[in-house]
């Protein structure tokens, strides 16, 4: 187990390599001259030399990677023009509320999607399996910010359910001491439920937005993987020796349907992190997302630089835990490593 | 291996126009759903090209006496805060819209069909290069690439359409790749190679079009998510400036009303959106069953 862990962890090392470097010439394709870029527009001749000394700019491009790469090892992502306070520290608070958000996301999609795809794979051609398959090919077709706009209009404006869509708390309220960055875990550390809920209230719609958005893809690939083992040989013979069908389904049938689903998770984690972007600016969430929106409008690029590192950054790890998460599942994976 | 590129309807085939004709009935005989997509998608075409011509208003024709009213008789989709007709708006933008995804997908149908080929074709060290930079752009969020991408080149629609090619990129080089690798030492790649025919020459003349129905299939599957790709790009203000009708800068402008009740400023470029993603969608599964129908789903 351990010795696959490592091989994992050192198959993520290129991806992660390739990525330092993208973003690194992503800075130097900037349109223009970067010292003249950072140095604002205000700047006079000597002041963009200075810059350019600076920055290093003067120096051949190797040299400048090799710079970059050891700005990076010490976590510095350059200051925002805008703000000048430093990148790293900027999406260091607002990591929690983007990973709170996309979480809940993605749980409440899993919780839906999966059982939909089984249902829809026990009984093919039934209600359910069309109910599925309107729900998958809608689901892919629905642009994340306008499901999140129609959800505002419905449970905020026409029902008032929902509170307005502007940021993780009421202005009421004040946060959680901070323990985890989750307003959901910190206020039930702080024992108090009333917070809870207010946070609970305006992470519902944002959070259902993304479900809706991934769950597509995850009942889609439930269904096939289910449908896929259900006409296997070993439930077959599992039927045949009579046991009941929800021990076919659950534990034979399930358990080997999940590893591709578990596959597909990658697939659903890249599109979760871009759409969680999106869900952000409509919902005014306090994300690095909407960090990232705001210095875009700005021109201000290294905070989008800094924000583009650290969602690769992640979804390189989170690529590595579901390889792992597989490990686990497939015992077979374990014996070849 | 020639009738890798055929329909496989099983019906005498006719020459030109006839078999058009026959292999769009085929189509539309086959699967109902793929039939509506089809009548969709003429739809947008059409709107896409004559739109201009069949608005009632001019779309970047404010006027602020009838602004932020609902849908009417006078304005089928209501007007925006600026009084602009949404409607003329909605027609006008299919035009852009369609156009980035189009442009987009023909670049990445360019570049990843012509590297992945190359790639399967060759393998050794044009397969670990190529490969290498589709992984590379697979290890990013896809749509946070596009927004680096857009970011680093310079805020325009040019941008938006490479960036949408560029994260696209390692999905059409893999399935080239594939097809191409398994075509490389097929009997009539051998014979042309027997005739004297040079790599670069089998590669174009007699590889590329027997891969083209799956990569033409690839292209309709991917239309769907260009167009939602640049939307969102718009959305969040890069790419098309105001007052440029498009869809995905419409919904952005008309978010801040969706909470006060006005509704349709956003609600009708959104679902214009949403009706074109579905269609080609749609269109692109009934072309995946027919040409590949191993890989339904």
């Amino acid at each position: 187990m351990v010795s696959m862990i490592l091989k994992r962890l050192v198959l993520a090392v290129p991806s992660l390599i390739g990525v330092v470097i993208v973003t690194f010439l992503l800075t130097r394709a900037l349109p223009g001259d970067p010292a003249a870029y950072f140095a604002g527009p205000a700047a006079t001749k000597e002041a963009v030399e200075q810059v350019r000394v600076k920055l290093g700019l003067d120096k051949p491009l190797l040299v400048q990677f090799v710079h970059y790469v050891g700005d990076l090892s010490r976590g510095d992502l350059g200051a925002s023009l805008t703000t000048g306070q430093p990148v790293a520290i900027e999406i260091r608070t607002r990591l929690p509320a983007s990973a709170e958000l996309t979480l809940l996301g993605l749980i409440l999609a899993v919780a839906a999607a999966v059982p939909l795809g089984i249902a829809a794979a026990i009984r093919p051609g039934s209600i359910i399996d069309h109910a599925c398959r309107i729900v998958t090919t809608a689901g892919v077709s629905l642009p994340v910010f306008f499901t999140g706009l129609i959800l505002v209009y419905v449970f905020y404006y026409l029902l008032g359910l929902a509170p307005a869509p502007l940021g993780r708390l009421d202005v009421f309220f004040s946060p959680p001491p901070q323990v985890t960055g989750f307003y959901l875990i910190d206020s039930l550390i702080a024992r108090d439920g009333e917070l809870f809920m207010a946070s609970l209230k305006q992470l519902v719609l944002p959070a259902l937005t993304l479900a809706i958005f991934s769950l597509a893809p995850i009942a889609r690939m439930t269904r096939a993987s289910m449908l896929a083992v259900l006409s296997s040989d070993f439930v077959r013979t599992a039927r045949a020796s009579g046991l009941s069908g929800f021990t076919v389904v659950v534990t034979y049938a399930f358990r080997n349907a999940m590893l591709p689903v578990v596959t597909t998770l990658g697939m659903v984690f890249s599109f979760l992190l871009g759409a969680n972007v999106l869900v952000e600016k409509v919902f005014a969430w306090p994300g690095i997302g909407s960090f990232a929106v705001e210095a875009l409008i700005a021109s201000d690029f290294a905070p989008v630089q800094g924000f583009v590192l650290t969602m690769a950054v992640m979804y390189v790890m989170l690529n590595l835990a579901i390889d792992i998460l597989y490990g686990i599942i497939d015992p077979r994976l374990r014996l070849e490593a | 291996m020639s009738e890798l590129a055929l329909p496989k309807g099983g019906e005498p085939r006719a020459t030109g126009l006839g078999a058009a004709a026959q292999h769009v009935r085929y189509v539309l005989r086959e699967n109902a759903v793929t039939g509506f997509a089809f009548a969709l998608f003429v739809m947008i075409v059409l709107a896409a090209v004559l739109g201009p011509y069949l608005v009632p208003y001019d779309p970047l024709a404010s006027d602020t006496a009838a602004a932020l009213k609902g849908p009417s008789l006078a304005h089928w989709f209501g007007t925006d805060q600026l009084g602009r007709d949404v409607l003329s708006r909605v027609i006008v933008a299919t035009r852009l819209d369609f156009f980035i995804a189009i442009a987009s997908v023909a670049l990445v149908f360019l570049m990843g069909g012509i590297a992945g080929v190359a790639a399967g074709f060759f393998g050794g060290w044009t397969d670990r290069i190529v490969g290498r930079i589709a992984d590379t752009i697979m290890a990013f969020p896809l749509f946070v690439l596009a927004m680096g991408i857009v970011a680093a080149l310079g805020n325009s629609v040019q941008n938006i359409i490479l960036a949408t090619a560029i994260v696209n990129f390692p999905l059409y080089a893999r399935v080239a790749r594939a097809e191409a690798n398994v075509r490389r030492d097929a009997g009539f790649v051998l014979a042309a190679r027997l005739c004297g025919n040079g790599e670069a020459r089998i590669l174009l003349a007699q590889v590329l079009p027997n891969i083209m129905p799956i990569m033409v299939v690839q292209m309709s599957l991917t239309m769907g998510y260009a167009i939602l790709n640049a939307a969102g790009l718009s959305f969040i203000g890069l790419g098309v400036r105001p007052p440029t009708a498009e869809w995905g800068i419409m919904v952005a402008d008309g978010s801040t009303f969706m909470v006060s009740g006005e509704w349709w400023i956003a609600f009708f470029p959104g679902a214009a959106l949403m009706l074109a993603v579905f269609c080609f969608n749609l269109l692109g599964d009934g072309l995946r069953d027919i040409v590949d129908p191993q890989r339904r789903t």
